[in-house]
């Protein structure tokens, strides 16, 4: 009953989008494990860490699509939450170095000893353990999330002004995660860690493990995502999107709505950036720079805003050419295609590859329900 | 007979008038250091001091760090230089193959301060003004009481003004540190300092003996307390004068973006890159100048100004041409393309030029700083803000006197009564943007003195750019300015309590506050043209 209730919040393209992430989940590490090197369906382990980080990134545009998407909310600024998530996640990875650091301190991780700190800063403490690193992955982006949101949205800053101070959010935290003094490794970040829950964070059987668990948490994302948005509450967050203060005069708490997206957002990109750190092995400031930000925003847009499964594949797509382009001899070339894909996108494709795909089915449609007029079921909602 | 001897007295007279500067000569003094015996080096010391002969100071500076030579043979006194070569003592003439054995002039600690104090005289002397005033510095500094008699005789030969002040500073500093100065003296010098006034001059006074009489320390108290007020209020007029300096940094990539996001309502995320141009103009100005006419370097900047603005203008309207038109009332999707198209121009840049710095030259009249009420001032920093001043009253002339200008306001306010009145609307949108980004060449020009020209250079100014605009309030050209001088002067004085780095978070999440409790900026534009 459950099931089929949950089941009947998905279209086809979200069902299968299901399919095949649920798939890769399980296919992709059997494939590593069991074929032999030869086969050319065996998947190299670097190729899956590979993907894994593209599955990362799909999170995060997917936490992107939800407030841009559904809500009008164009955050400059995700970055900054997926960044906030990653530092989680490592200052755990780095507690459980423990004496194996170069100065060999049972407590202080290396940078410290190297400033010549002499005790644990306070905001370290928790973090040699999993569960409380767990929930700063969600807290720590959800909290500052939150406090941003709820100071922006009762004050009704919105469009361009909202952008506009995401990025400052996010270009104060890039300056602030650079300093020494932070207590979080200044320029160089977090890294060279040893391992995650005991087991060596190099080793084939974790990296295949975390892949899983990557496309595990983009299916779950997805779902909660969508039911989200299919919701009387998502219903609220489309109207908010398209007539904010027509939905306000209805009788909406509009911020209320708002702020409730932004911080299942935030916490979303958080878990992304806490998958991602283990799988690249590292995490510093640069992570915090607006142009990522933006970059993650160009994603969700050759994808198709508001449709969920294009965001996610437009983080796949995107960041497969950008790999495809900058390991080659084409690497010169690689922003000026970034920079044509923004451009063509925003003025050829404005509803994003999913979104092009939805309006030529569609017109297919009609055309078919004009020459035969036959009752037809209607399509759940984008 | 007696004529002849007459004869030999005149011209003895003669050789004596036209040699005055050989007062004495140093063959004696240097007779008595061949012996090196210690009691005759100090006699020697002082006859070489007193010599006024231009090899003292050499002769006495080698014996002081031992590289004065005695040939025991010939008695011949040589010295070497730090890096080896000789010289013989009494003519300075050099000697290229000093002779075998030759012995060191032995000091002791006592001849060692003689000779210090010989040294310090000598250099108060000294023909060479700079070198007079280091001396001064010098003696200001340590109060040696024994420097005090060359000192004031000294004073007294001093011709150049400026040097005589230093030196009567430096006595004044003597006089209130010496343990036997009389009251009176003390008091005259105490005032000297005090008129000094500088953080030198309150050691000077701090070093007042503790056996002064009280009316004399009361006197340097209250010169103390009035220098430190006066260093205060000096450091909080630098501040602002940075701050000033800033500001006008901010006002001037900002003012572009004031028009095509304050007047056009379009988010130009590549307005950065256009500053960027201007100073790669500039560049290339420049690169012409050095090649054809190095001559007329200084003339670049002003050839570069309209060169600039021309170029940027035109990308700008291509720009406008291409891409912006066709997304008119969808402002968060001109934000994407217009990003797509500063990765473009920024790798553009990086394909052409390279990805390192390029050197921009600084004509003669921007280099150097001048002295205001002691403040030092660089004439670099100031044409920039009397040029930012000039660009900002020329665009409000602008606006406000010429056709064009009319017709932007006419477009801003109502574009389709605007077009019922015969204005061509997408030719006056096309050069409103030409003109943001004109002015951003323009500020380009001038970045270019005072930054990296770099690919970089555009993303380092972008998001202070909006700051500036949206806290002083989109569409208002008096709200820029005043948002950028405060910016900048805010950021000046948090900069000396919390640095640099952190000043500028405090300011971002300040603005980040500011925002919410006015989401419009200082001087938000009212009725119902704001909700459009």
């Amino acid at each position: 009953m459950i099931i089929r209730h949950l089941f009947a919040r998905f279209d086809r393209a979200g069902l299968l989008f299901m399919l095949i992430v649920g798939a890769a989940a399980v296919l992709v590490p059997l494939s590593n494990l069991l074929l032999p090197t030869a086969s050319p369906f065996h998947v190299p382990t670097h190729v899956v860490s590979l993907v894994g980080k593209y599955l990362c990134y799909a999170i995060l545009a997917l936490s992107l699509d939800l407030v841009w998407g559904y809500c009008g909310i164009l955050s400059l600024g995700h970055g900054a939450f997926f960044a906030l998530g990653g530092y989680a996640m490592g200052m755990y990875l780095m507690r459980q170095i423990g004496p194996r650091g170069v100065y060999a301190n049972p407590l202080l991780p290396d940078f410290m000893v190297f400033l010549n700190w002499k005790e644990l800063p306070w905001f370290w403490y928790g973090f040699d353990m999993f569960p409380f690193a767990a929930a700063m992955v969600f807290l720590a982006p959800g909290v500052l999330a939150f406090l941003f949101g709820w100071l922006t949205f009762r004050s009704r800053v919105t469009g361009v002004y909202l952008s506009i101070i995401t990025q400052a959010m996010t270009y104060a935290l890039l300056l602030a995660f650079f300093r020494n003094d932070m207590g979080f490794g200044g320029n160089n970040g977090l890294t060279d860690f040893k391992d995650i829950l005991g087991f060596n964070i190099q080793a084939q059987g974790t990296r295949l493990a975390l892949f899983s668990a990557t496309a595990v948490a983009l299916v779950l994302c997805y779902v909660l995502a969508r039911w989200m948005v299919t919701t009387a509450f998502g219903k609220v967050l489309i109207a908010v999107r398209d007539a904010e203060s027509r939905s306000r005069f209805l009788g909406y708490r509009v911020e209320h709505y708002k702020l409730v997206a932004f911080t299942v957002s935030a916490a979303m990109a958080g878990l992304a950036g806490a998958l991602y750190v283990p799988q690249v092995g590292i995490i510093n400031p640069s992570e915090f720079s607006p142009a990522n930000s933006i970059e993650a925003v160009i994603w969700v847009a050759v994808g198709g805003r508001g449709t969920l499964v294009g965001a996610a594949l437009g983080a796949v797509l995107v960041n497969f050419l950008k790999t495809w382009f900058t390991t080659g001899m084409l690497a010169p070339y690689w922003l000026f295609l970034l920079g044509a894909l923004f451009i063509g996108v925003t003025l050829a494709l404005p509803k994003g590859i999913v979104g092009a795909v939805h309006e030529w089915s569609d017109k297919r449609r009609a055309r078919r329900k004009a020459a035969a007029p036959a009752p037809q079921p209607a399509e759940q909602g984008t | 007979m007696p004529r002849f001897s007459l004869l030999c007295a005149l011209l003895l007279a003669c050789l004596t008038i036209l040699a005055p500067q050989a007062r004495a000569d140093v063959s004696a003094p240097l007779a008595r250091l061949a012996l090196d015996e210690f009691a005759e080096t100090a006699k020697a010391v002082d006859e070489i001091a007193a010599s006024g002969d231009a090899q003292a100071q050499a002769i006495l500076e080698a014996l002081g760090s031992a590289r004065l030579f005695v040939d025991p043979a010939t008695k011949a006194v040589y010295r070497r230089a730090a890096n080896g070569d000789a010289f013989a003592a009494a003519t300075g003439a050099r000697v290229p193959a000093p002779p075998a054995g030759l012995q060191t002039v032995r000091v002791n600690n006592r001849l060692r301060g003689a000779i210090q104090n010989a040294v310090g005289a000598l250099t108060l002397m000294s023909p060479d003004p700079a070198r007079r005033r280091a001396a001064a510095e010098s003696v200001f500094r340590s109060r040696d009481a024994s420097v005090l008699a060359p000192l004031e005789a000294a004073l007294k030969a001093e011709k150049d003004p400026g040097v005589a002040q230093l030196f009567a500073q430096a006595r004044a500093a003597v006089l209130v540190a010496a343990p036997d100065s009389s009251n009176e003296v003390r008091i005259d010098a105490i005032g000297v300092l005090r008129a000094r006034a500088d953080i030198n001059a309150i050691a000077a006074l701090r070093s007042l003996p503790a056996k002064a009489d009280a009316s004399a320390k009361s006197l340097a108290d209250d010169a103390v307390a009035a220098i430190e007020q006066r260093l205060r209020l000096l450091s909080h007029a630098q501040n602002v004068w940075y701050g000033l300096s800033l500001g006008s940094v901010l006002l001037l990539a900002a003012i572009g973006l004031a028009i095509t996001f304050g007047v056009m309502g379009v988010i130009n995320m590549a307005h950065g890159e256009m500053v960027m141009l201007g100073a790669y103009a500039t560049f290339m100005v420049q690169e012409a100048f050095r090649a054809y006419a190095p001559a007329w370097f200084d003339f670049s900047l002003p050839v570069a100004l309209p060169l600039a603005f021309l170029f940027t203008g035109l990308v700008g309207v291509a720009i406008e041409r291409g891409i912006i038109r066709f997304l008119y009332g969808r402002p968060l999707e001109t934000l994407l393309a217009t990003w797509g198209v500063s990765l473009i121009l920024q790798q553009a840049v990086r394909t052409v030029f390279g990805p390192t710095n390029r050197e921009v030259g600084a004509p003669s009249y921007m280099a150097g700083a001048f002295d205001f009420f002691g403040l030092s001032v660089t004439w670099g920093r100031m044409w920039i803000i009397v040029f930012t001043l000039v660009v900002f009253v020329s665009l409000l002339l602008a606006l406000k006197h010429t056709s064009l200008g009319l017709h932007m306001r006419a477009v801003t306010q109502n574009r389709r009564m605007a077009a019922a009145m015969g204005i061509r609307t997408p030719w006056v949108d096309a050069m409103t943007f030409g003109l943001g980004s004109g002015l951003a060449g323009v500020a380009g020009v001038a970045l270019s003195q005072i930054d990296n020209v770099s690919p970089n250079l555009g993303q380092s100014y972008i998001i202070d750019s909006f700051m500036v605009v949206v806290f002083g309030g989109v569409g208002n050209l008096w709200g820029a300015l005043v948002s950028a001088f405060a910016l900048g002067v805010a950021n000046k004085f948090l900069e000396p309590l919390a640095g640099a780095v952190l000043a500028k978070i405090l300011i971002l999440v300040l603005l980040i506050l500011f925002i919410q409790k006015r989401p419009r900026g200082l001087f938000a534009l009212k009725g119902r043209a704001v909700e459009a």
